[in-house]
């Protein structure tokens, strides 16, 4: 690869460190819900996760319907795993599914799906 | 490096997804290209998803999926968007080119009342071809520069013709020649095929999901979704032909469109009029 892409890659892993060591210092509470705000902030966004055009979500405005509501989710889905598979790629599980694969083609980062996950579990 | 591995086994996962969608499929025609049987398979896809939805009522996408809708759609024929467009459409269609020749010239019938025979496939040239590519194909040979595909112009003679055509059947023919069925064929692959970032077909929307909302719009179903043709959008707020449709699709599933009237968009106009075949012509359309 060039000498462009070498340095944009050395500085991504120092900016991540970065924030990283910012969260840390933040108590774990605060975390938590700064993380499931920043997952709400993708979910809405009409480039990032873009549920709404899908799924009906408490706190947005004009949800499509090909998708079933978000509601309950912690109960639906105790087991935080099975909610990054789904984002990541349900086709794995549903062939037939509507629903594009976050992961796969890279629609979202690993960490933007793990916020989007903190965020679905407030529901 | 580990990107371009990953872009690599992602589009080959893709690819597997696809095969897979395809082998799913209620076809039972598999193994040879059955036109006929898929066209009516296809029908009766859609007449038993939506029981209640009048036959004919297809062709208006969106406002033949609930009673709220149908209203909007016959107050807004009142007071028709498209109607500016028809006017210039119609305009134009019958002032002379530069050569005093016009474009009844180069149609059939002089070009009133035909819509429903587009597209049909060439058997001179081998090809499947449209009725915006014979449109421009008109104006070339009489030494006048094409339209671009997704702009006005076209939408405005496009409109026209399929206005002085409403309400004939649609009536697309697949001649007895190979090419024909190829061309068939390849056009029904585009369709259900996957694809951009979003992997989605033309099917996971107008076949999977019709009737249902995608944020506040509703999607059209498949079966007479090009019998409406050209059509008045608000959300574009203006016209748009099939080519505009066809691109902004792709566009919107965040894949690379083609070029308007590439060989495999003229396929898939092909494929989607002929499983159309009998619903009538209701173009221009409007729609949300």
């Amino acid at each position: 690869m060039t000498d462009h892409s070498l340095t944009k890659s050395a500085k991504l892993p120092a900016f991540m460190l970065a924030l990283m060591i910012g969260a840390f210092a933040s108590t774990g509470a605060a975390q938590a819900q700064s993380a499931a705000a920043e997952g709400q902030k993708l979910a809405f966004d009409r480039s990032k996760g873009n549920c709404l055009t899908c799924h009906v979500i408490k706190g947005g405005n004009l949800p499509g319907s090909l998708g079933p509501e978000l509601i309950d989710i912690k109960s639906k889905y105790p087991n935080r795993a099975d909610l990054v598979a789904i984002i990541t790629d349900e086709t794995l599980r549903n062939p037939l599914t509507v629903m594009p694969p976050f992961g796969r083609n890279r629609i979202l980062t690993e960490k933007e799906i793990e916020a989007v996950v903190d965020f679905l579990q407030t529901l | 490096m580990k990107l371009r591995s990953a872009i690599y086994l992602a589009s080959a996962t893709l690819a597997f997804a696809a095969l897979t969608f395809a082998s799913t499929l209620p076809s039972g025609a598999a193994d040879k290209i059955d036109p006929v049987a898929d066209a009516k398979a296809f029908q009766k896809f859609f007449t038993d998803k939506f029981p209640k939805v009048k036959y004919e009522d297809f062709v208006n996408g969106p406002y033949s999926m609930n009673e709220d809708l149908h209203r909007q759609w016959q107050e807004k024929e009142q007071f028709p968007p498209y109607e500016f467009s028809l006017e210039m459409g119609k305009e134009m269609f019958s002032k002379p080119f530069k050569n005093g020749k016009t474009y009844e010239d180069c149609f059939p019938n002089k070009g009133i009342g035909i819509r429903q025979n587009y597209p049909y496939f060439d058997e001179k040239e081998g090809k499947v071809i449209t009725l915006e590519l014979a449109l421009n194909r008109c104006r070339e040979a009489n030494g006048e520069p094409p339209y671009s595909y997704v702009k006005d112009e076209m939408a405005a003679l496009t409109a026209y013709m399929a206005f002085t055509s409403r309400g004939k059947p649609m009536d697309i023919k697949i001649p007895d020649d190979p090419r024909a069925l190829a061309a068939y064929e390849n056009g029904k692959e585009y369709f259900y095929t996957r694809r951009g970032q979003l992997n989605f077909s033309c099917a996971t929307c107008h076949v999977q999901s019709p009737g249902e909302r995608i944020r506040a719009e509703i999607l059209a179903p498949a079966l007479g979704i090009v019998n409406a043709m050209p059509i008045y959008r608000s959300e574009w707020s203006g016209m748009g032909t099939t080519s505009r449709r066809f691109t902004t699709c792709n566009s919107q599933i965040r894949g690379v469109p083609l070029s308007p009237q590439d060989d495999e968009y003229r396929n898939v106009e092909y494929f989607l009029s002929y499983v159309s075949n009998g619903l009538p012509i209701s173009g221009p359309g409007a729609r949300p």
